[in-house]
This record gives structure tokens, C-alpha cells and sequence, in this order.
């Protein structure tokens, strides 16, 4: 009895070394997101709270905390509360199989990359249950935008890492890293190229950032699904969003850019692999989905679903078989 | 070892690589040149016959691959030339109706092969598994077809029935299977069958599994009393459709009900001739006397079919060979019988609309004496007439029925076919002694024309020559 | 292992529970919702019996896929619930007596052959059940699982075949034509004579 409750104690203190960064890393993301937009835009971003405004995303937390949540006339008080709830917890649950480096995991499952699949696809639940739950027309638009959307690209991500699965011939994570192993042009990126640039984008879309930030669209539906919500419940809907878009960018490093191997195997010190190297990459693709904000107009819905079936899952499906070849033929992987 | 495998597998292959080549070649055939895919699906037909006839099972042997989920021998070669045979006739018959109605869609085509497939599927299982999946195919190919006309809200209704029925037959089948499978621990049929050989009689599991499994076929066969989807179906479906359910899938129903009963649970076969012949009985007597009371030719021919499956489970429950020979008899007639009689109503048909009622024979003699002469032999055979083929199988199953011992039920057969005369010769008497209501000449393409000739001349010539095919039947079975 | 037991009973009653909410609540949103918590605890007792795959399978295609699509449609609908229960004292009787055989089946079923406890097999002792069952599946039931993929195949025809509707009234924009646009198509270079002083 005694040693399982260590084993639990231990294992909860390893949650809260994963939880309690990620949820700092979120705060800063929100920061850095203010900061390097307004740099794009010649703007110096926030710069009063704290030395060159460092204790912004402080000062966001408690102003959401202190605030009221108002529940709207009619609206489905439980779901209502549950939602952001719902949105959250998948989206820190799909943390427990990510490898830092090569002993830094919490689990080590077979299956883990299933796992992510089925996690990152639960988050849809808090987005509907909240859209509809609010008895909104705005949030109600807003939910069904965004289901359909995440959704739809779903399916062309599944499909990105079934040709990952086919070259590392493995759903373990941290299998599937080693099976990089190498310099980068040895990272799964060069022969999987399309699979690569279809995941990332569609992990754009699954986030609902922008350009594919229709679900939410300030100008027609206001703020889409969680127009009605204020205080802390609106800050946990933030988390979750932000959240998810730090796993997609890990996942990507993870699956195309060899996790925390070093871009130069073989050389001395720097080719050290280590769990710097996978965070380096992670913060890279951090960078861009803030890029991609400040840069890109929204795609139209329409658009956007179009580009889901008619262009992503159709790369998908042939550069699996293309996959396949390689394997067959030795060429990668096997 | 694959290879050869696959060797074996060669028509299903076949059937499914091209299925789906006619799925897509259609997406480049614009609406006009849709003969096209027509032609391309009876090719391919053409085609399995050639494969299926060149590596044709001799008599007696019986191959399994893939693990015991996949097996050949003659009796499926056999029921799949038959099957091939039908579907033809299907698509000549059905293009020139859906041309008419506005349906003429290249996923008609697709998924009849679609379904073909499942069938093929069915006809070589030598699995639980394997009789499910091919069972699925099957049903959720017709399902789509029966809709194929989505304005219409008869249409509509049917195929909502017909998928609600039809899904609870696939649970009530599949219930049985997964309690045989808990009774035996194997899903293959051989394995259920010496399993079955050793097990102590009376377990309950084995008994209700059974149950399950009867009560599952006789929903897909549409027997009394589970027949009630079949009228609404046959009556809903667009009579190409209707013409495609009535006739391909009885094939492969038939292959469900020998490899589940014989196959399988041969050595209960004690327990299933029970039930067969109370579900016999009651389709005879139910079949043929509603049948008397319809207006409507497509209802009066779904009671009709409900009746001959009666005749169908006569042979099956003789548990013999010899009856099993004549089921398959009785089933491949049948299956030609009913096409022609649905071809009859499309010739009739003008612009779309679906010549279905009885006075719509009125005078066909007056209007068209060749296909006049056509129904009549149809009607004839399916009545059970002398010198007719149907008359031969109605013979062949229920000698084997009196071989068994149900010597009872033999005599209700022949009461019930004699009742059932009536109303097919009451098509016959408005042919030819009413005057017509409609008096403008039957037209009709001549590729459809020469294959109801053909299809019409079949009943005689069959019926004179019957011996060629009801040896080819028995030598399936020995 | 006692832990294990208040889970396994833990989601078990969880499950049992909300399946019969799923057929008692009033509003079909929660009874979808319901089914959703059901999928997940019958996941996690897959989870408690080590098998993983299924476990998470279950919650990827029933969780994360069918279910939103449910919940999707059910919101979307407007349920009049009065006129569903309309015929439920009529029904009731009939449905009484079904579950009663089903009841009295299990009854004999479970009475007749007793009920053993010692079919647990771990069959994922050497390898990963995941691996095990992907290579049962490409072995052994290579030809049942072809047929599973020809029968999803078909339910996609039908699925579009019912609904996909050609409207040559709807306006859309063919995106390969926007791309293909030249300069020369959209604008033309005109010189105007400037009006001058002179007037």
C-alpha cells in the first residue's frame, strides 16, 4: 500500500513539472504573441507592466481571474461551466506521452501517437458543448464553424502521420524520434516533406489561429464560440488554445524534426542530442503560427474546406503510397 | 503459398478492382455517352465469366484460403456464373427504364457490382466473419440502390425501411453468430461443424445462437413471418432496382443459408429442419393468398417471392444433398423467372412512369402477340405449369422434401402452388381476353428486346431440357 | 490488487449509470453527451484489461469522430419530445416483454454454463497488443479486413450519391481559373491623350 502511494505521489509530482512550465510557456506565449505582432507592425507591443512589460501576462491572469462570469439569460448553466473545462483537460492530457528527450517522459506507451490522436480530437467536445450551451446565435455559428472545421482537417492530419508511422514503423514517440537518428537531412521532414507541410498547416487549422481563425472571425460572428464567456472560464478557453498550439508545434518537432536530436550528428558538443534541442525546435514553430497571424488575410469558410478535402487529403493519401515505396525499396526508414 | 491464394481469389479480385474502375471511369463520361460504363460493367461481367469458368472447381473438391475465411469449390462456381448471368440481364433490362425515368447514374452501376461483390463474397465463405462482411456489402449496396431516386418519397420510405429491417436482421444474425462463437471458440464454419460434432445436445448457447441464426436468414429471405419489408421494398424501388433485389441477391441469400446451416451447423440440422419447415408452411399459405388480393404488380410479385422462398426452404430443409441440389435449382430459375417478369413491367412502362398496376396487361396481346407470349411463358413457369422449368423445380424440391419425411408439408406445397396459379393465370386471362386500355405499340430497344426473348424462351427451353442443369446442380453437392 | 478493483468498479458504474441516462435524460443533448461519457469509461476499462489500442481506438473514431457528428445534428434539431413520448403506455407493454426474454436469456445463458473468470487471457505479454493486432490483421484476417475497407468504400458511394446535388444555379469560384488569370485578361493599358491648355 505504501509503495503504491509513492508511486502515486511521484507520479503526480511528475505532472506538475510538465503542467506548471506549460502553463508559464502559455503565459509568455501570449506575451511574446503581442509582442512580436506588434513588432511586424511596427508597434511596440505591451511595455508597462513590469520591465519592458515582462509582467503583462501576470497582470491578464489575475484581471481574468478577479472577473465575473456572467451566465447568460437561458443559457445551460452545467455545460456552460463544463465546456472550458472540456476544452482543457485534452489538451494537457496529450502531454503525458511527449518525449523531452531521450529518459525525460512520463509515459512511455506503445501506442503513443494513438493517444495524441484521440486526445487532440476530444478538445472539439468543449467547443460545441460551449457554443451551444450559451444560447447564443454568435456562439452557436461560431461552434458549428469550428466543428466542422477541426473536423475536416482531422482526417488529412491522421493521414500526415500514418506516413511517419509507415517510415519509423512504430506509434511510439520516442521510437519514432530515434528512428531519425542523424543530421538533418536524416529528420523525416526531407522525405516526408507534403506530409509535413499538410500536418503543420492543418494543426493551424485544428487550433483555429489564424488565417483559419474563421470560427471566431471579430468581424462577422464576434468572437465566435466563446463570445458569451468573461473571467476565469474565457481564460481557460485561452490556455487551452494556446496550449494546443505549443503541442502541435512540439508534435511537429517531434514527428518531422527529430525531437531532441541535434541538426549535427556527429559533431562535438553541439551534436550532442538533448532536450534543448527539442525546445529550440518547438519555440521555431511557436514563432510561426505567430507569424502566420500577422502576415496572412482569414480564409473564406468555404475556402477552407475546400482546401481540407480537395487538397490536403488527396497529397496525404499519395505521399503515403510514395511512403510505402521508400519503405519497400529501403530507401528511408526499415 | 500467397500467390496462389490470390489464384484463387481471382474473380472477387476481379469484381472489386473493377468496381471500382467503373466508379471511376464514370466521373469522366458526361451524361449523354453513359453507354459507355454500360458497356464497360457488362465487359467486366464477361470477363469474371471467362475467369470464373476457367478455373472452375472440379466436382467434389473444396479449397480454403486465407486462413479458413475464404473457400472454393463447385457449388460456389456454379451459384457465381448464375450470379453473373443475372446481373447482365439486370443492367440490359434496367438501362432502358432508368434512361426513361431520369436515373440513368453510373453509380448504379458501382454499386450493383458493389453488390455482386458481396454476394461473391457470401457464395465463398467459409467464415463467420466472412458471411457478415459479404452479407454487409450486400445490403448496404441495394439500401443506396433502393434510394436511387431521391425525389421520389416512396422511394425514400422504402429504402428507410428496408435499412431499419435490414440492419436488424444483420444485429439478430450477427447475435447468433457471437453465440455460437461463445459456444464453439471458432468462427470458422468447418471447425464450428466438428465442434459441434462433440458438444453435449441441448446447450442453450448452441440452441439460442441457432435460433438467431435462423430467424436471421429468414429475415433476409424474407420469410412469413418476417417478410414484412418485402412488399413496401419491392413496391418503393424503382422497378430497375426491384429488379436487381429480387433476383441477384436470392443467390447469394441462398449460399448464407447452405454454408450458416449445412456448412455449419450441419449436425443440428435436427433443431433447423424444425424450424425451416414451420417458416416454410407459413410463407406458402401467407405468400399465395395475399397474392390473390394485389392490384399491384410489383406487390403481388413481392408475395409471390415470398411464397417460392417457401419452396426455396422446402429443399433446404431436407438436409440432404439431393435437396440441397434442388434449392439451388429452384433458386437460379428463380432468379431468372423474376428478372423476366420485372422486365415485363419496364417494356410496359412509357416515359418513366411504371406500368405497375394489372390493367396494365390488359390486351397485351392485341398491343405486342411476341411479348404477349413471353409473359405468358414466365407466368406459366412461375406458376409451375408442365413442360415450364418452374414446374421442375417445384418438383426437385419437394421430392426431396418427401424424401426427408415431410410428407405433410409436400402436400401443402402442392395445395398452395395450386392456389398460387390463379393469380399468375389471371395475368394471363388479361393479356389475352381484355381489351386493351392503352392502345399504343410496345417499343423497346433491341439489345433489352433480344435478352427478354431470350430470358422468355429460357422457361421453356430449360423446361425441356432440365436434366443439363439439375445434374449440374447435383454435382455441386456430391 | 485492490486499486485495480474500485476502478474497474469505479468505471463501471459510471458506465452503467450513464447508459441509463443516456435513454432517461430529457434533453437529447445530454443524452449524446451521455453516450460520450459511456464510450469513454468502457475505454477506460479496456485501458484496465491493458488493451491499450483498443481503448484508445474507442475513444478516437466513437469519441472524436462519430459522436461530434451526432452531437452536431442532434443540436441542430429542433426535438419535440412530447410527440416522441406520445406513444410510450402504448409501446410499453411490448418493451417490457422483450427486455423480460432478453433477461430470462442472459438468466439461462449465465445459469446454464456458469460464469467463469478465468478467460482473461494477457495475450500482450511479449510485444505490444497494438503490434499483435495489426499483424493478426494483415495475416489472418486479410481478407475479412479487405472486405471491411470495400464496405466502407461503398457507404462513402451511397453517402454521396444521396446527397451530392449538381446546382448549375449556384454561383461558386473555380479556383484553378483564378490562378490561371493573366494580366493581359483582366487589364488593358489605355493611353489618354492628356487634355492640354488650350482652352
Amino acid at each position: 500500500m505504501i509503495e503504491q502511494f509513492t508511486v502515486l505521489a511521484w507520479t503526480v509530482a511528475k505532472v506538475l513539472m510538465i503542467m506548471v512550465p506549460l502553463i508559464l510557456a502559455v503565459a509568455y506565449y501570449t506575451l511574446a504573441e503581442r509582442k512580436v505582432i506588434g513588432y511586424m507592425q511596427s508597434r511596440v507591443g505591451p511595455n508597462r507592466v513590469g520591465p519592458k512589460g515582462l509582467f503583462q501576462p501576470f497582470a491578464d491572469v489575475f484581471k481574468l481571474l478577479l472577473k465575473e462570469i456572467i451566465l447568460p439569460a437561458n443559457s445551460n448553466r452545467f455545460l456552460f461551466i463544463l465546456a472550458p473545462m472540456l476544452t482543457l483537460v485534452p489538451a494537457f492530457a496529450a502531454w503525458a506521452v511527449v518525449p523531452f528527450s531521450d529518459r525525460l517522459v512520463l509515459a512511455d506507451i506503445d501506442a503513443g501517437l494513438l493517444y495524441i490522436l484521440a486526445m487532440t480530437s476530444l478538445g472539439v467536445y468543449g467547443v460545441i458543448v460551449g457554443g451551444w450551451a450559451s444560447n447564443s446565435k454568435y456562439a452557436f455559428l461560431g461552434c458549428l464553424r469550428s466543428a466542422a472545421q477541426i473536423v475536416s482537417y482531422e482526417i488529412a492530419m491522421g493521414f500526415a502521420l500514418v506516413g511517419v508511422i509507415i517510415l519509423s514503423g512504430s506509434l511510439n514517440l520516442s521510437t519514432i524520434v530515434n528512428a531519425q537518428s542523424g543530421g538533418l537531412l536524416s529528420w523525416f521532414w526531407l522525405p516526408l516533406f507534403p506530409l509535413f507541410v499538410v500536418y503543420f498547416i492543418s494543426g493551424v487549422a485544428e487550433t483555429n489561429r489564424a488565417p483559419f481563425d474563421v470560427a471566431e472571425g471579430e468581424s462577422e460572428i464576434v468572437a465566435g464560440f466563446h463570445v458569451e464567456y468573461s473571467g476565469s472560464a474565457f481564460a481557460l478557453f485561452f490556455l487551452a488554445e494556446y496550449a494546443n498550439m505549443i503541442l502541435i508545434s512540439a508534435l511537429t518537432a517531434l514527428l518531422f524534426f527529430g525531437g531532441w536530436l541535434s541538426p549535427f550528428a556527429g559533431v562535438p558538443i553541439i551534436g550532442e542530442p538533448g532536450a534543448h534541442w527539442f525546445l529550440i525546435k518547438t519555440v521555431g514553430f511557436m514563432f510561426l503560427f505567430l507569424w502566420f497571424r500577422a502576415t496572412f488575410p482569414r480564409y473564406r469558410y468555404d475556402q477552407i474546406m475546400r482546401l481540407g478535402w480537395k487538397v490536403f487529403i488527396p497529397i496525404t493519401i499519395v505521399w503515403i503510397l510514395v511512403a510505402a515505396v521508400f519503405r519497400v525499396t529501403g530507401l528511408y526508414g526499415g | 503459398m500467397i500467390v496462389s491464394e490470390l489464384q484463387l481469389a481471382l474473380p472477387e479480385i476481379f469484381i472489386a478492382a473493377m468496381a471500382c474502375v467503373v466508379l471511376i471511369a464514370d466521373l469522366f463520361v458526361s451524361d449523354e455517352r453513359r453507354g459507355l460504363t454500360h458497356s464497360l460493367a457488362l465487359l467486366v461481367l464477361a470477363f469474371a465469366g471467362i475467369i470464373t469458368l476457367r478455373l472452375m472447381m472440379p466436382v467434389g473438391e473444396t479449397v480454403t484460403a486465407f486462413s479458413e475465411t475464404f473457400v472454393r469449390d463447385r457449388f460456389g462456381d456454379i451459384l457465381k456464373l448464375f450470379a453473373y448471368l443475372v446481373l447482365i440481364g439486370v443492367f440490359v433490362y434496367a438501362k432502358h427504364f432508368l434512361r426513361m425515368a431520369g436515373l440513368y447514374k453510373g453509380e448504379f452501376y458501382s454499386l450493383s457490382l458493389f453488390a455482386l461483390l458481396g454476394v461473391m463474397i457470401m457464395i465463398s465463405a467459409s467464415s463467420l466473419l466472412t458471411v457478415y462482411l459479404g452479407l454487409e456489402l450486400l445490403a448496404l449496396s441495394s439500401y443506396a440502390l433502393v434510394a436511387l431516386n431521391r425525389d421520389s418519397a416512396r422511394g425514400a420510405e422504402a429504402a428507410m425501411k428496408y435499412f431499419i429491417l435490414g440492419s436488424l436482421a444483420s444485429g439478430i444474425l450477427l447475435f447468433g453468430m457471437s453465440l455460437i462463437y461463445g459456444a464453439t471458440g471458432s468462427l470458422a464454419l468447418s471447425e464450428i461443424a466438428g465442434a459441434l460434432g462433440q458438444a453435449a445436445s441441448g446447450d442453450a448457447l448452441l440452441a439460442f445462437g441457432l435460433v438467431f441464426l435462423v430467424v436471421g436468414i429468414a429475415f433476409k429471405l424474407g420469410a412469413v413471418p418476417f417478410h414484412m419489408w418485402l412488399p413496401d421494398v419491392y413496391h418503393g424501388a424503382p422497378v430497375a432496382v426491384t429488379l436487381l433485389i429480387a433476383s441477384l441477391p436470392k443467390i447469394g441469400y441462398l449460399a448464407l443459408a447452405i454454408r450458416l446451416l449445412a456448412d455449419g451447423m450441419g449436425p443440428m440440422h435436427e433443431d433447423w429442419q424444425a424450424m425451416l419447415a414451420v417458416l416454410a408452411a407459413l410463407s406458402l399459405v401467407l405468400g399465395n393468398v395475399v397474392a390473390i388480393a394485389q392490384s399491384n404488380i410489383k406487390r403481388m410479385l413481392a408475395y409471390s417471392t415470398i411464397s417460392h422462398v417457401g419452396f426455396i426452404l422446402l429443399g433446404l430443409l431436407a438436409a440432404s444433398p439431393a435437396g440441397y441440389a434442388a434449392a439451388t435449382f429452384y433458386t437460379l430459375v428463380y432468379a431468372l423467372m423474376s428478372a423476366g417478369a420485372f422486365a415485363m413491367i419496364i417494356l410496359l412502362s412509357a416515359n418513366g412512369i411504371e406500368a405497375e398496376n394489372l390493367d396494365d396487361f390488359k390486351g397485351l396481346n392485341a398491343r405486342s402477340p411476341w411479348f404477349a407470349l413471353m409473359m405468358l411463358m414466365l407466368m406459366f413457369s412461375l406458376a409451375g405449369i408442365p413442360v415450364f422449368v418452374g414446374f421442375f423445380a417445384k418438383w426437385q424440391v419437394i421430392a426431396a422434401a418427401i424424401d426427408a419425411g415431410f410428407t405433410g408439408l409436400a402436400i401443402l406445397a402442392v395445395v398452395t402452388a395450386v392456389i398460387g396459379a390463379f393469380y399468375y393465370l389471371r395475368v394471363v386471362k388479361l393479356m389475352y381476353f381484355d381489351e386493351p386500355e392503352n392502345t399504343t405499340p410496345v417499343t423497346a430497344p433491341f439489345d433489352f428486346q433480344t435478352v427478354l426473348s431470350i430470358n422468355g424462351l429460357a422457361m421453356l427451353g430449360l423446361g425441356l431440357f432440365s436434366g443439363g442443369l439439375i445434374s449440374l446442380c447435383i454435382s455441386a453437392f456430391s | 490488487m485492490p486499486i485495480i478493483e474500485i476502478i474497474f468498479y469505479l468505471f463501471g458504474g459510471v458506465l452503467t449509470l450513464s447508459a441509463l441516462s443516456v435513454i432517461t435524460s430529457r434533453n437529447p443533448v445530454y443524452s449524446v453527451l451521455f453516450l460520450v461519457l459511456c464510450f469513454f469509461s468502457a475505454a477506460c476499462i479496456w485501458l484496465l484489461l491493458e488493451a491499450e489500442f483498443l481503448a484508445i481506438t474507442l475513444v478516437l473514431v466513437y469519441v472524436g469522430a462519430v459522436m461530434v457528428l451526432f452531437l452536431f445534428v442532434v443540436m441542430m434539431l429542433d426535438i419535440n419530445l412530447t410527440k416522441l413520448k406520445a406513444g410510450f403506455a402504448r409501446y410499453l407493454p411490448v418493451g417490457i416483454l422483450v427486455a423480460l426474454a432478453m433477461a430470462a436469456q442472459l438468466f439461462i445463458l449465465v445459469w446454464s454454463r456458469g460464469l467463469d473468470s478465468q478467460v482473461l487471457v494477457h495475450a500482450a505479454d511479449e510485444g505490444s497488443n497494438t503490434r499483435l493486432l495489426g499483424e493478426v490483421l494483415f495475416t489472418e484476417y486479410l481478407y475479412p479486413f479487405e472486405i471491411a475497407g470495400f464496405i466502407l468504400l461503398v457507404a462513402i458511394v451511397a453517402a454521396i450519391m444521396l446527397t451530392h446535388r449538381r446546382r448549375p444555379q449556384t454561383k461558386y469560384q473555380d479556383p484553378s481559373q483564378q490562378v490561371r488569370i493573366r494580366r493581359e485578361d483582366r487589364v488593358r493599358l489605355v493611353r489618354v491623350e492628356s487634355e492640354g491648355e488650350d482652352s
